[in-house]
């Protein structure tokens, strides 16, 4: 099971930053989705594997999970989660208002759009 | 147990859902609310810095839990002068914003800023490394929407690219924090301090990583070169107030270094020993030599007040990274000074925006309101380029005097003179420029009638440079403060005992259990 934890972890990382890395806002926003979905995991993970092991005090029981990491994983995940649609939204926007979805600034030449204030 | 530690993030969480439900049509009543709420903020940071200057340390924890099994806020000297410095910084950004009529060209500045104000707040006040995480979370999602207010296309580019910049740092940081706890099983920094001691000193690879990785986020935030890419252009594309309030968040990347790396990974810790300061001071330096020298490239006046915050970090970060009372105390000096100087300077940009109608470093017709533009600039500009009389002057040869006696004399004297002069050079032309060469330009057609700027936007930047002549005049009871703070920060003990041995409402067990 280590072992396909770790992998996963790694394979949804280097995914994550190959597409963080690409030119346009749809990429790299997909890459920041998978760069959660590994950081979710990891996190998970920091609590050490168990299977099937109760998180609760309970009588009788001796193994158990720890349970702080579920409780990291759940803020994280609601955090990323509004995180993405946020920058959904913001890179909608820039989108639509400049018809362009490059994520690194434009040349000087081509900038048109004027004063913003 | 006093309850008004938490009061300062209580206070903005409560005041901007009451703006948003209340008073969302009504920018009068939510003017007034935010600085009233301002206002009440200052006075109890003053309260709650006025209670630790004694060196006691304000331990408040959530719902009676005891450390490291609840969440804790702790108020030591530090922490409770960042608040204060937060809580002035914010009077005076929230009148210019009213004064200059920001905060009426979207919706939503006032719940935003209080928002921000909350996270902020917290970042400083809190002992939990995962709550660290979750207050940075807090700011930067107000600090999105305050990024973005009043919109325009250029804005909402700079506002993607400043989202997913902090989005990596994000993840980074949640990469981190699994490792720390992967090592040490705790996120509680003091009780963290404890564990990372008993770590034998052939199992240190984990927790090498883990403490690098949490600097790495933490530079990210204090814009340490190269990982500055992000301030740049949103800083400079951000409303003047919105990134005046923003000169405050780098310096939460600055506190965090100075509060994890010399309580947790303290450098006489042997496990981490060798990782910082191979590249921590040289990595500062080049922040502060690239960011004065961008200073002098610039070619408008907002991207040359970012490359100075960059630059003045960069200065916090040599005094930071020499590790030692005289190098932190010199640090805090400075960021006081930096914080209040990179505000002064965002307005001051707005200032002439609002005279004059654009921002370029070209001769052009003279702008409403030169003459009194013209002398903030100059005192703003003396103070950040660290000429006397002002306390940036001052701050750097703090800085100075506690690298004196380090190996590496030359490089920072040298560096840090060289870059002053650079930074002089880039801030006389600018101010020539704009305030001087437009006497020698011909006016050609009709020009467009501007309108100088309110009254109220010259009290908040004329208050902010009283701020900095104030922290000059007072600057031996202000560095001999900071030194007590330093001191403090050197001999963690206390905070330490006080976090983690204080008892909560389950340390003992009930009889009838």
């Amino acid at each position: 099971m280590e072992l396909i934890v770790a992998s996963a972890i790694g394979v949804l990382t280097a995914g994550g930053l190959y597409l963080v890395m690409r030119l346009r806002t749809f990429p790299v926003i997909l890459g920041m989705s998978l760069l959660t979905y590994a950081v979710n995991v990891f996190l998970f993970a920091s609590g050490r594997l168990t299977i099937g092991a109760s998180p609760i005090l309970q009588d009788g029981v001796t193994t158990y999970t720890d349970p702080l990491p579920q409780a990291l994983v759940l803020t994280a995940i609601v955090i990323s989660f509004g995180m993405t649609a946020v920058i959904v939204v913001i890179a909608l926007g820039a989108f639509l208002g400049s018809d362009d979805d490059h994520v690194d600034d434009q040349r000087e030449d081509a900038d048109t759009a004027g004063d913003s204030q | 147990m006093t309850h008004w530690i938490i009061a300062p993030i209580i206070l903005p969480a409560l005041l901007a859902p009451f703006i948003v439900l209340a008073a969302r049509y009504h920018i009068g009543i939510q003017r007034v609310f935010s600085v009233v709420g301002v206002l009440a903020l200052i006075t109890i940071a003053a309260g709650l810095a006025w209670n630790t200057s004694d060196g006691s340390i304000l331990l408040y924890q959530l719902s009676d839990w005891a450390a490291p099994f609840g969440i804790v806020l702790v108020g030591d000297r530090l922490s409770t002068l960042m608040v204060l410095l937060t809580a002035v910084l914010a009077l005076f950004v929230l009148l210019y914003a009213i004064g200059s009529g920001w905060d009426d060209r979207g919706r939503h500045f006032h719940a935003l800023f209080q928002f921000q104000l909350m996270g902020i707040m917290g970042a400083f006040l809190t002992g939990d490394l995962f709550n660290l995480f979750v207050f940075f979370e807090v700011l930067l999602i107000a600090s999105y929407g305050l990024m973005i207010h009043a919109g325009g296309n250029a804005r909402l580019r700079a506002g993607v690219q400043y989202v997913l910049f902090n989005l990596i740092g994000s993840t980074l940081f949640l990469f981190a924090l699994g490792s720390i706890y992967a090592e040490t099983g705790t996120l509680n920094m003091a009780d963290l301090a404890n564990r990372v001691q008993l770590i034998g000193p052939k199992e240190t690879t984990g927790i090498r990583v883990a403490s690098v990785l949490l600097l790495l986020v933490f530079a990210i935030k204090a814009a340490l070169v190269p990982l500055h890419f992000w301030l740049p252009s949103s800083y400079a594309e951000a409303p003047a107030p919105v990134a005046a309030l923003f000169a405050i968040m780098t310096k939460v990347g600055a506190y965090a270094i100075i509060r994890v790396y010399t309580m947790i990974f303290h450098p006489g810790l042997e496990v981490t020993s060798g990782l910082f300061d191979l590249w921590l001071l040289p990595a500062a330096l080049v922040s502060l030599a690239i960011g004065m020298t961008g200073v002098l490239a610039a070619r408008s006046l907002d991207r040359l007040v970012a490359y100075s915050i960059i630059g003045s970090m960069g200065m916090v970060m040599v005094a930071i990274s020499l590790f030692n009372p005289a190098g932190i105390a010199a640090a805090l000096y400075y960021i006081v000074h930096s914080t209040l100087a990179g505000a002064t300077l965002f307005l001051i940009s707005d200032l002439v925006r609002t005279g004059r109608g654009n921002l370029d470093l070209i001769p052009q017709p003279a702008m409403a309101g030169t003459a009194l533009t013209a002398g903030l600039f100059f005192a703003g500009a003396i103070a950040m380029s660290g000429l006397p009389p002002l306390s940036g002057f001052l701050g750097k040869l703090l800085v100075l005097e506690a690298a004196y006696a380090t190996n590496l004399m030359v490089w920072i004297w040298a560096i840090v003179l060289g870059s002053s002069l650079v930074s002089i050079l880039g801030f006389a032309r600018a101010g020539s420029v704009l305030f001087w060469k437009s006497h020698s330009v011909e006016l050609g057609e009709e020009l467009p009638e501007r309108t100088a700027p309110a009254m109220l936007s010259y009290v908040a930047v004329g208050g902010l440079v009283t701020l900095l002549a104030l922290h000059t005049v007072f600057a031996g009871q202000v560095h001999k403060y900071t030194t007590t703070m330093a001191v403090q920060l050197f001999a963690p003990e206390p905070y330490i005992a006080t976090v983690v041995e204080t008892p909560g409402k389950l340390s003992k067990p009930k009889e009838d259990h």
